[in-house]
């Protein structure tokens, strides 16, 4: 059986940043493994020691710095990654779910996983959308938002058996056909830190750079339909009193407050 | 195409969810601005109540796809694919829900139309579709612009108003052929969890903790104040996450929805599937280093400040003894 991961690396900004154009300044940005993709290397390496001869593949598009952070999910336990960059896509808009589906499925042909886990969405851009457009690009199933997946059920029955979080604590019980794309929650299990044994592997384990014509994409295929016009700090609607001073002048202003709504006692 | 805009109705359990008449309410704004007429759809499900139930002002038509109680996606998919060729509406509008999340991106692409998500305002003008998201937890927003329709866009709930009134839309049925073969999902039931001994939606006064704690053992450091005070504990998301609080102890979309009298959220930043849970509390106060975090955009009082200065200052403040933490 072999499971795909997709992986992001995702922008964190600092608290004080600058935008230029229609970016944050690079000087403010910081760079991480995506939240949610955590949870999903997680779920395939635990797919992986529960059976036999499960291979897991990491896959991400992204330049050259991003192999720092495709590290980190091989030294959790991925077996190999690939990484989709061409200076085609340098200057296309990323944020195009129908790009990233089209790059990204031309790996799944090229793999042929058995279920693929992406995450939810990735924290800098939230968009919450390349799991499922890429299951329908490569008529996989799917399903958005999982928070549980029984393992034994996907080794011996080939099925995907999830539970799907909705809003207000209510969960879907579901049963996919594979194979499947699904899109992992973050709670569904406890990341592990990386072993330093892990992360001495890790740097032996091969990244496998695809070109758009490794990929056999053209570059009109991942022209994208969209285009980032503007970037600004929104403007504060907050009419918030603030309280003043050093931590304890703050701290004895916010007592009155609370004493004045009464929710405490005195 | 047609100028025209079709949304599609959130439902769940026999219930129409509140999103569904803001989409009303978006898809109207944008029929005016394209000329065209306002479409909804409603999938699954008591379909006939629940397109009375749509049927507001600015509504035109309402096409009842009655198939299967409960959403099934490859079931949504196939009939906003079959509605859409018959429609041709320029415009497909749906909720940024979990649901909308899980079909959304399958009916755009299955469409071939470029797909943009979880829009907080939108403006249609000559040919472009100009949509307004926000990007790195809420901190910045960007306009995002698709040159050429037909289009596909998801819409956060809480940004436009609830349709009102009663509407005089035409109602009628529309026949989709499921190919069964290709519904290879089975819902099988549903599961309420995060219940127990506390319900934080009954607290007068909730103390909530976010990822500012850092550690699971400076979590004392909160429940101490709490004790002082006495306050009831509650938290975002990751703090459950990570197992540092029960289920029924998380506030947001996916946790509990609770209004108390006082809401001190504390190194939780704001972002949009928390503030779904407690913006309707009556006062917020929120304690965060970062003075650009979005929580204090709705917030009645703020700390710019660290946690571990101020919280300790205000256990001292109510006769505590600070635990070292
Ligand atoms: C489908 C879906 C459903 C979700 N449902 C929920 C939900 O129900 N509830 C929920 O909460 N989230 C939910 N989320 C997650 C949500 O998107 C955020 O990831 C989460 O709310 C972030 O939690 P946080 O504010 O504690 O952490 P962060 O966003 O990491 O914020 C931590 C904050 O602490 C501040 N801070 C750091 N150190 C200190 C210090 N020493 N003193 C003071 N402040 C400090 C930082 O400035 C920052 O603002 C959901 C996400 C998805 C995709
Ligand atoms: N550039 C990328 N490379 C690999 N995977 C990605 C990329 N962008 C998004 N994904 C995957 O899709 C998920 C959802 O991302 P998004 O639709 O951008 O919110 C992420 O959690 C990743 O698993």
């Amino acid at each position: 059986m072999k499971v795909l991961v997709t992986v992001k690396e995702v922008a964190t900004v600092e608290d004080d940043f600058e935008i230029s154009g229609t970016e944050i300044e690079e000087t403010y940005l910081d760079y991480d493994l995506n939240e949610w993709d955590d949870y999903a290397v997680e779920e395939a390496v635990q797919l992986a020691e529960a059976g036999d001869d499960v291979e897991v593949v990491a896959v991400t598009i992204g330049p050259e710095r991003s192999e720092e952070t495709i590290r980190m999910a091989l030294a959790k336990g991925a077996d190999r990654a690939v990484r989709v960059w061409d200076d085609a896509i340098e200057d296309v808009e990323l944020l195009d779910v129908e790009t990233k589906a089209e790059l990204l499925g031309a790996v799944v042909e090229e793999e042929d996983p058995d279920i693929v886990l992406s995450g939810v969405q990735a924290n800098d851009d939230s968009f919450g959308a390349t799991g499922v457009a890429l299951a329908e690009t490569v008529g996989f199933e799917w399903a958005a938002v999982v928070n549980a997946l029984d393992t034994e059920k996907v080794l011996d029955e080939g099925v995907a058996s999830v539970r799907r979080e909705l809003e207000g604590g209510i969960e879907e019980l579901t049963d996919v056909e594979l194979p499947a794309v699904l899109a992992i929650q973050t709670g569904i299990n406890e990341p592990r830190y990386a072993s330093l044994r892990g992360i001495r592997q890790a740097q032996s384990k091969e990244i496998d750079v695809q070109s758009l014509d490794d990929l056999g994409v053209g570059a009109d295929d991942v022209a994208s339909s969209l285009d980032v016009t503007a970037m600004y700090e929104p403007e504060t609607e907050s009419d918030a009193q603030y309280l003043e001073g050093d931590a304890g002048e703050q701290a004895a202003k916010l007592a009155d407050v609370l004493r004045e709504k009464g929710v405490v006692g005195e | 195409m047609s100028a025209d805009v079709l949304v599609v109705a959130d439902h769940r359990r026999g219930d129409l969810r509140d999103v569904s008449l803001e989409l009303l309410s978006a898809g109207r704004e944008l029929a005016d601005e394209a000329g065209g007429d306002l479409h909804a759809t409603v999938i699954s499900g008591n379909v006939e109540s629940l397109a009375e139930e749509l049927d507001r002002e600015g509504v035109d038509r309402i096409h009842t796809v009655a198939h299967g109680a409960e959403f099934n996606h490859d079931v949504y998919v196939q009939a906003l694919t079959a509605l859409a060729g018959d429609l041709e509406p320029e415009f497909i509008v749906v909720p940024n829900s979990v649901n909308g999340l899980d079909y959304a991106p399958a009916v755009a692409t299955r469409l071939d139309r470029p797909y943009v998500s979880d829009a907080v305002d939108l403006d249609y003008s000559e040919g472009t579709l100009e949509v307004t998201r926000e990007m790195y937890g809420s901190k910045v927003e960007t306009t995002v612009d698709v040159a050429e329709g037909p289009f596909a866009v998801s819409v956060r709930g809480g940004e436009w108003p609830p349709a009102e009134g009663v509407g005089d839309a035409e109602i009628t049925a529309f026949d989709v052929d499921v190919d069964e073969d290709a519904v290879r999902s089975k819902v099988k039931g549903f599961e309420e969890v995060g219940g127990g001994d506390v319900d934080i939606g009954d607290a007068e006064f909730l103390v909530s903790i976010g990822r500012g704690i850092e550690e699971e053992e400076n979590l004392e450091l909160v429940e101490e104040l709490a004790e002082v005070t006495g306050a009831t504990l509650s938290s975002s998301r990751p703090i459950v996450d990570n197992g540092w609080l029960p289920k029924n102890r998380q506030v947001g979309q996916s946790g509990k929805q609770v209004t108390p009298t006082v809401y001190l959220a504390i190194g939780i930043s704001g972002a949009v599937q928390h503030v779904a849970g407690m913006k309707a509390s009556e006062t917020i106060i929120a304690v965060n280093t970062d003075p650009n975090a979005p929580i204090f955009d709705i917030a009645d009082y703020g700390i710019v400040g660290d946690l571990f200065d101020v919280v300790p200052a205000l256990i001292e403040e109510f006769g505590g003894e600070p635990p070292s933490v």
